[in-house]
């Protein structure tokens, strides 16, 4: 599974000589984004693990609630956790000292804790854990819980609550959190028995990762973890028999697979949509596969960057409200929209009435609940993104590009005019100061478009996803549905954690990073190696952006004061570098890359540059904005 | 826009896109069978509340397996908006099975406990209204009687216009619950197994 951690606490010596493959058979991991099998590094933590799970640690005390938490976070392989003690989860704290392989991450705020699952979990396809106390710090967590299920991130979050008796007597610290956590998570539970924790925790993981992933909240009383407990962790198989209402479909139904493919096959102008989907499901290569047979151009959302190697000659581009102009040509133009595992989101739309007004829609999603939900489809396809195109691939006709060519002629011209009408050529330099494209493509760059860069939200957010160049799944993370600001520096811990034999960035606005930048602290302390890309324009630039565009240059609370940056990187002691000009920019990236541990580099950007296009809230894909007061992008 | 004349779109505007749930609206009743387990109804509800499907009525009670409830649901929309509802339904983990019976052939009745103001000349009257109807007097007071009716929202609705006139004290009303005729029934895959076990 995980590669390897980035500085665990080392899986301990002595080896046995048990097999490094027989070790799946406590619990069926699904093999989630990490290509574990194979590598040593994976075999190696597997084979601790195993152990480890094997062994029955001479505890010296009887079993309690708090240890079937901690047998079934390893059952799951969930070895890294993000988390923040208080009172009535200090049971739980009491005993992790008897788990050494649980490495417990202790964040600065339980925001910081929920996102660091998220970025951990879209990294690695493995189910993220967090941990919070009751009260403020379960309210704490909502809006990281809100992230991941807006986005179909497995998450379980782990809430302890006041002593069963004392739940609804407004208790101290006591707060009704299943009822607020109830509408933002895919399922959630209270657990006031120890006997319950085994089957809610397996039930908990297995809803988590298993058809769309989601958020799951597990609130456990106190006396919950202090009662002892035999209780035995149930099969997988009893997990699936005891939701008997949870049953997604993962393969396509013939009849649905058969008219797609007729679609397919009568399209003159097929676009394909690819959404997170894509990515969730591990389906890059027969999504790759797929468009080359049939010869279709590829689109994708915000969250499916990276679902096709940017390089590819199907690679179109990015779709929405601030997509590529083409891209948005291509899709109203369109006579055919193969949407796969994506959901149609107002971002994505426009207005529906004038979207794509000349396309039939073949709509493929593992949630039934999202076809139809945004706009009405011609033909919808439920199940698993990858096997649903694994099945349809034999269905459509063979194509070669050159029966395509004059709409691939006409793809290509508006490409380059699109291209040539916003950053190509527009330099390094805006205003006196950096240019913000520039800066994410340099960084794209000398990371050599391997990393995992990880969004916060607002105009950096928009330049990262067209700019940097992405060619890898996953290196690109970023909170799409809720768009959560403050979400980059912890969910790239997370991220970091989870896929150490990644670079890891951190690309923040100033707004963004002055919400969560509490976490410096504990990139320092657990020594996790996150870079941050601070893109400062001094602004809440997206904010600044619409005032300009919408609300007639009222630019009320966009203006942001910001810190000596290079002086609070000092405090916390992480080496930090600084570029203004452009000839600062490869050195300061080159030099964060360089250091052993966290890094920051300070990009001093223009003030006053905006994303275009921009399709303005309310209108449609064809209305696009792409020059303001006479300056482009 | 020099490039517009190379689509194939016709120069004439297409006609707008379909949105969801903008067509006619007409009632339609939902079966919903769900886990027995607390807070159930609060998930159901929660979710009708926050995706402003509008709720005419919602009965619920449990089945013959008391792990098992069912919920009798009147939801007004167009058909797409209301499949969107048991779609919707369906993300909870504890709905078994959702069934939209609107075109089905079906029971589908209400109970109503109406307290109407009877004086001694009036309570034959009401009693005789009441027979007609197949309700029934539940309980007499000095000045008021208790009128309990069972039937389509229709037949209570005549039956209320009725005692109406006499004057109405206090009414409640369930909410419709449902069953399929003849021997088609709402029914969970894989439930009705153990419901089998149970019964041998
Ligand atoms: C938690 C939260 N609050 C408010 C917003 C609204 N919002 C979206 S973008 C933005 C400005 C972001 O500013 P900054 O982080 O500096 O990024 P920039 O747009 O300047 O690149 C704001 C306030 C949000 N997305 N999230
Ligand atoms: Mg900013």
């Amino acid at each position: 599974m995980f590669v390897r951690r980035a500085t665990s606490s080392e899986a301990t010596g002595d080896e046995n000589d048990e097999a490094p493959d027989q070790q799946m058979t406590m619990t069926s991991r699904p093999s989630g984004h990490v290509p574990g099998a194979g590598t040593t590094a994976a075999a190696e933590v597997e084979h601790a693990r195993s152990r480890m799970l094997r062994d029955q640690k001479p505890r010296g005390r009887t079993r309690i609630g708090a240890d079937v938490v901690c047998e079934a976070l390893l059952r799951q392989g969930a070895d890294v956790l993000f988390g923040y003690p208080g009172g009535v989860i200090l049971p739980l704290y009491d005993v992790f000292g008897d788990y050494p392989d649980l490495r417990h991450v202790l964040v600065r705020h339980e925001q910081g804790a929920a996102h660091a699952a998220d970025g951990f979990a879209r990294a690695t396809g493995h189910v993220g854990v967090c941990l919070g106390t009751s009260g403020p710090g379960a309210t704490n967590l909502v809006t990281g819980l809100a992230t991941a299920q807006l986005d179909s991130v497995p998450v379980v979050a782990i809430t302890g609550n006041v002593p069963a008796a004392l739940i609804g007597k407004d208790a101290f610290q006591e707060i009704d959190i299943t009822g607020i956590t109830l509408p933002m998570t895919k399922h959630n539970y209270l657990v006031r028995d120890a006997d319950e924790l085994p089957r809610v925790l397996a039930e908990a993981f297995h809803i988590a990762r298993t058809g769309r992933p989601g958020p799951v909240h597990v609130d456990i009383t106190k006396d919950a973890l202090q009662q002892e407990t035999q209780a035995p962790h149930p099969t997988d198989g009893e997990v699936s028999a005891g939701l008997p209402g949870f049953k997604p479909t993962f393969d396509g139904h013939p009849r649905q697979l058969k008219m797609a493919a007729q679609q397919i096959d009568r399209a003159e102008r097929p676009v394909i949509l690819a959404g997170h989907g894509i990515l969730v499901a591990d389906a890059v290569d027969e999504l790759r596969a797929f468009a080359e047979k049939a010869q279709i151009p590829v689109a994708w959302t915000l969250l499916g960057v990276g679902a096709i190697d940017e390089r590819h000659p199907l690679a179109y581009g990015f779709m929405g409200m601030h997509g590529w102009k083409h891209v948005n040509r291509a899709i109203q133009s369109a006579d055919l929209l193969i949407a796969l595992g994506m959901r149609f989101d107002d971002r994505v739309t426009g207005k529906v009435s004038t979207y794509a007004p000349g396309a039939k829609i073949v709509h493929v999603d593992i949630d039934p609940g999202e076809i139809g939900k945004n706009v009405a489809v011609e033909v919808p396809i439920v199940g698993d993104v990858g096997r649903v195109i694994a099945a349809l691939r034999p269905l459509v006709a063979q194509r070669r590009a050159e029966e395509r060519r004059a709409y691939f002629d006409e793809l290509a011209a508006w490409r380059r005019e699109s291209e040539a009408s916003s950053w190509h050529g527009s330099g390094a330099w805006r205003d006196g100061l950096l240019s913000a494209d520039y800066v994410v493509n340099r960084l794209g760059e000398l990371t050599g478009h391997e990393a995992t860069l990880v969004a916060d939200v607002g105009q950096h957010q928009m330049w990262l996803a067209r700019y940097a160049g992405f060619r890898r799944p996953n290196s690109h993370l970023s909170s799409g549905g809720l768009g959560t600001m403050g979400f980059a520096v912890p969910a790239a811990m997370g991220a970091a954690l989870g896929r150490p034999d990644h670079e890891t960035w951190a690309v923040c606005g100033d707004g963004g990073f002055q919400m969560t930048l509490q976490e410096l602290a504990t990139l320092v302390q657990d020594r996790i190696p996150v870079k941050i890309a601070l893109m400062d324009n001094k602004k809440l630039g997206m904010i600044r952006q619409w005032q300009e565009i919408i609300y007639g240059g009222n630019y009320h609370s966009a203006q942001m004061f910001g810190p000596d940056y290079l002086k609070l990187c000092e405090a916390y002691g992480i080496p930090a570098f600084k570029a203004s000009t452009p000839d600062e920019v490869d050195p300061a990236i080159e030099a964060a890359r360089a250091v052993d541990g966290p890094a920051f580099v300070w990009f001093e950007i223009a003030e006053a540059q905006n994303v275009f296009p921009m399709m303005p809230a309310g209108k449609g894909l064809s209305d696009l904005i792409e020059k303001w007061g006479g300056a482009d992008e | 826009m020099s490039n517009q004349n190379l689509s194939p779109t016709p120069a004439s505007d297409p006609p707008p896109r379909h949105v969801p749930g903008s067509g006619e609206a007409r009632r339609h009743v939902l079966v919903a069978v769900v886990n027995n387990r607390p807070g159930v109804l609060n998930r159901v509800s929660s979710l009708m509340r926050a995706r402003q499907f509008n709720i005419e009525s919602l009965a619920v009670g449990h089945t013959e397996r008391p792990d098992v409830s069912r919920m009798t649901i009147t939801v007004r929309g167009d058909d797409v908006a209301v499949e969107q509802v048991s779609k919707q339904l369906y993300r909870l983990i504890d709905v078994l099975k959702v069934q939209d019976v609107t075109g089905e052939r079906r029971i589908e009745h209400e109970l109503a406990l109406i307290k109407v103001r009877a004086t001694a000349s009036t309570r034959s009257e009401i009693v005789k209204i009441v027979e007609l109807y197949r309700g029934r007097i539940v309980d007499l007071g000095a000045d008021s009687a208790i009128v309990e009716a069972t039937g389509t929202e229709d037949e209570i609705d005549a039956l209320v216009a009725l005692v109406g006139g006499f004057g109405i004290k206090e009414m409640v009303r369930t909410g419709i619950v449902v069953m399929l005729r003849g021997s088609a029934a709402v029914e969970v895959e894989g439930l009705a197994e153990a419901k089998t076990e149970e019964v041998s």
